[in-house]
């Protein structure tokens, strides 16, 4: 558990009864409800779970998190990108990475 | 996508994985109790990525796996009835009660909707007020607030027609039945990340205190597992035990309080019977008696429910961590995604169909026919 | 439609002791299970044998096929397609079927169209229904020549709709340059159709020296997929009811024999191509890699996914991997052939974004693999039942 990602709010709905929002995750768009973090505004990001917000994602703490991975000391780190497990046939530039 | 993409970067999950190498000196073993982890753990391989000695159990993240088989057998006598829409997330349609499923009685013309949010449900209902419609809530914390959401708008609205079969089930007691079984071999948690977004981690530092284990609060992609599982394997290599919080940007320390009281006015907590396990105290949401009019069990007469269970089946001893799939006689010859026998080959964060998907244990390719149970594997192909 | 009184209603038979199901008389008897078995729904048809996934293939092995060899046994000569892969046995399950008629060899294809709603972002079942059987000519490697149309709709469907999905077909033929030569109109009441069902039957002709298959995957080949895929399946889940999003995204519905003949021209020793609709990228890999009886193994991250399908996914908890496509094919080539074929389709627009996405292998033959990005191999399996959302 549980199917959780993170949006963007790009639009809000408070006429209802329920504060509601149009939320964009990456390109698709959906309703989601946002009764469950009122301090949200336009532009902020939202963790949403069965079309309700239920956490604000803290975009310090996730940069934060990214700089702590990348900081890891890279003594160690032989191997690059590819060539964990290659097979021994060089790759045809049809399959050589973009 | 933003905040997602970010966290499946190739090279830093590398480095990761390099840095437990690093890092571990002697044998652990670790669990994670969410379906959503174990799948990516899975999935990605990363439980395989990992030193030899550190295991990850799994296990009984999946509310879909856990949901006790009395309840499904209700499910579906209620939805067998032609006065019912039966409204339910998409999980639960193939779990196999004692004698047919949620999607084989849609098959049969019974009127079963998956929604997507409980939400919608409502909406069904206030669409069809001459029809009964009832919402399975199942799930663990997460989705609680969400399921007492649907509840209050439907009191709200005044809706006579709207009633919800509940089986909520929640993390710590679970945890803690596992700590407390003599057979258990885990160390440290990885603890559910979207539960503790909504219900905070503080019902987790007893836990570490009394046992002595490590929890990290984590997340789902991974990187989140990597880190979390990092994250533990240090503790454990020094000694400590204590909460930390790997996924930090979604999660704080008292986790959401509107969500919180959301569900407790709505829910209130009682013992609950764990498919596979047994019923484990304090342990699940009921409706608190104000709201009983909601509940599907009284509406609704089921009747006498007799459960069975496969015979084949050791879906409580994977919930509990204590067998693998691959331990399982009937993994990928009598059950499968196909023809499941039991709940965690079922859900798509189940163990058992986690590690089917993966290909995990299974030595040829897995031919399914449609009618014969007994035929042994790779007979079938034409 | 079953009658509702078929179901129980309130309390159901305690375990075991149920009246069996007149439909299950002929079938294995379970009860030398000490004690029942949760039954599948084995005796009925499953909105999931319709997927293209493991449970369509299970149908067509265990009842089609059998049923259709049976008939043509005990038939003698009468039975259609004399001598050709009229049977499972026979041969692999291909797009089309290929037969010798006086010389030249004639591709020969049927298909429905049952999609709704009838109208989607991208196109409608017009546009599918003509674009998905020159598809399955061209995956033979056949150049289409003219194609057959018949309609079942149901009572009450605006006239309008009708018109607008018949100017979509002829818009759709012009565009692959086939003739829409015969068809066929039935209207049956309501409820029984979902508004249009749309078959289409065509004809076409294969080159001499192409022998492209199911069943001609080499070890060593190339797979060279010829775009973005997932686009066609969230595009219609985003208008199903119950999901109701927005994307940015429309059907990559559209025909690909202008990119069939570039490949064929670059490469006259063309193995597989195959169009992956229903089921997805994994389940025709899964079916060609079991008809040549060879292994696949990809790279995760050489398979392309737009960021609208990769985000739909995730909310909904599905793989792209399992997701329809209309306008994709993936093509198995020689890999001494794989460069030129891949500059060949990048230079038509139906191949701009091909891309090699993994090889041909002796090792675990039957079986497609995938290196993911932490560096484990996984096993892409075929899709089960039906795409169903999940919340977990």
């Amino acid at each position: 558990m549980c199917l959780g990602i993170p949006g963007k709010v790009v639009e809000i709905n408070d006429e209802g009864p329920l504060r509601m929002a149009r939320v964009d995750f990456g390109g698709v768009r959906k309703e989601a409800c946002l009764a469950y973090v009122p301090e949200v505004v336009l532009g902020d990001y939202v963790i949403v779970h069965v079309g309700f917000a239920i956490s604000q994602l803290d975009e310090d703490e996730a940069l934060k998190t990214l700089e702590i991975l990348r900081a890891i000391d890279a003594q160690g780190v032989a191997m690059e990108l590819g060539s964990m497990g290659e097979d021994a046939a060089p790759p045809t530039s049809a399959e050589a990475p973009a | 996508m933003k905040f997602v993409d970010e966290y499946r970067n190739a090279e830093l999950a590398r480095k990761l994985v390099d840095e437990i190498h690093r890092i571990t000196t002697r044998p652990w073993a670790l669990m994670e109790v969410c379906g959503g982890q174990t799948h990516t753990l899975v999935k990605q391989g990363i439980d395989e990525a990992l030193p030899k000695g550190v295991r990850m159990i799994h296990g009984p993240g999946c509310p879909v796996c856990v949901t006790p088989l009395e309840q499904i057998d209700k499910a579906l006598a209620i939805a067998a009835r032609p006065d019912v829409i039966f409204t339910s997330y998409g999980d639960m349609l193939r779990v196999p009660g004692s004698t047919t499923d949620l999607l084989s009685l849609k098959a049969r013309g019974a009127d079963v909707r998956i929604v997507y949010s409980p939400l919608d449900a409502v909406r069904i209902a206030a669409a069809n007020p001459d029809r009964q419609v009832v919402f399975f809530a199942i799930g663990f914390e997460t989705t609680a607030p969400a399921n007492a959401m649907a509840v209050a708008q439907a009191d709200r609205l005044g809706l006579d027609n709207f009633t919800v079969l509940v089986s909520h089930v929640l993390v710590p007691p679970a945890m803690t039945a596992i700590l407390e079984s003599p057979a258990c071999q885990v160390q440290a948690f990885l603890a559910a990340g979207h539960v503790c977004a909504v219900m905070g981690w503080t019902e987790y530092e007893p836990i570490a205190e009394r046992y002595h284990v490590p929890i990290v609060v984590t997340g789902f992609e991974p990187l989140d597992l990597l880190e979390g599982i990092l994250m533990a394997i240090r503790q454990l290599e020094e000694g400590r035990a204590v909460v930390e919080n790997q996924y930090a940007r979604a999660v704080k320390r008292e986790g959401n309080h509107k969500a919180q009281e959301a569900v407790f006015r709505v829910f209130d907590v009682g013992e609950r019977t764990w498919r596979g396990i047994g019923t484990i105290p304090a342990s699940g949401y009921h409706l608190r008696p104000e709201f009983a009019k909601f509940d599907a069990e009284a509406r609704f007469d089921v009747g006498d429910i007799h459960t069975q269970e496969h015979p084949a089946c050791i879906a409580g001893q994977i919930l509990q961590g204590t067998k693998t799939p691959l331990d399982c006689t009937a993994y990928g010859v009598l059950c499968s995604p196909q023809k499941p026998l039991g709940a965690p080959m079922v859900s798509a964060e189940g163990t058992c169909s986690a590690f089917h998907a993966a290909g995990r244990g299974l030595a040829a390719p897995t031919a399914f026919p449609l009618y014969d149970l007994a035929r042994p594997l790779g007979e079938a192909r034409g | 439609m079953t009658a509702r009184s078929d179901l129980r209603a309130g309390a159901p038979d305690p375990a075991g002791s149920g009246a069996p199901d007149p439909a299950d008389s002929a079938l294995p008897n379970p009860a030398n299970l000490v004690c029942p078995a949760p039954i599948p729904e084995r005796a009925r048809v499953l909105l999931g044998h319709g997927s293209g996934g493991q449970l369509s293939a299970a149908l067509m092995r265990e009842v089609i096929g059998p049923a259709l060899a049976a008939g043509s046994g005990a038939a003698g000569s009468g039975a259609a397609g004399s001598g050709a892969a009229d049977s499972a046995e026979a041969g692999p399950l291909n797009d089309a079927a290929v037969v010798e008629v006086a010389g030249q060899r004639l591709a020969f294809t049927t298909d429905s169209f049952v999609v709704s709603p009838l109208e989607f972002p991208g196109g409608d079942i017009g546009e599918l229904a003509v674009n998905g059987t020159v598809n399955d000519l061209a995956m033979m490697g056949a150049q289409p020549l003219a194609l057959s149309l018949a309609y079942v709709i149901e009572e009450g469907l605006p006239i309008d709709e009708l018109r607008k999905v018949t100017e979509s077909v002829a818009r759709a033929a012009g565009r692959a340059g086939v003739r829409i030569v015969t068809g066929d109109t039935k209207v049956v009441g309501r409820g029984a159709a979902d508004g249009l069902f749309v078959n289409t039957a065509g004809i076409g002709l294969v080159a001499p020296g192409v022998v492209v298959g199911a069943d001609r995957a080499t070890v060593g080949d190339a797979i060279i997929l010829s775009g973005p895929i997932g686009l066609h399946g969230i595009a219609v889940m985003s208008i199903r009811e119950g999901l109701d999003f927005e994307v940015e995204i429309a059907s990559d519905t559209q025909p690909l024999n202008v990119l069939v003949a570039t490949i064929v021209a670059a490469c006259p020793d063309v193995h597989v191509l195959r169009d992956p609709t229903r089921g997805g990228l994994a389940s025709a890999l899964n079916e060609i890699a079991a008809a040549s009886g060879v292994g696949i193994e990809l790279r995760e991250e050489r398979i392309p996914i737009p960021g609208p399908v990769h985000a739909a996914c995730e909310m909904l908890g599905l793989d792209p991997l399992h997701v329809a496509n209309e306008g994709k094919l993936v093509a198995f080539v020689p890999a001494a052939s794989a460069d030129a074929v891949l500059a060949a389709m990048r230079a038509v627009p139906e191949g701009a974004e091909a891309v090699g996405i993994g090889r041909v292998v002796a090792d675990h033959p039957a079986m497609v693999t995938m290196r993911t990005i932490v560096g484990s191999q996984r096993i892409v399996d075929m899709l089960v039942g039906e795409q169903l959302p999940r919340i977990c």
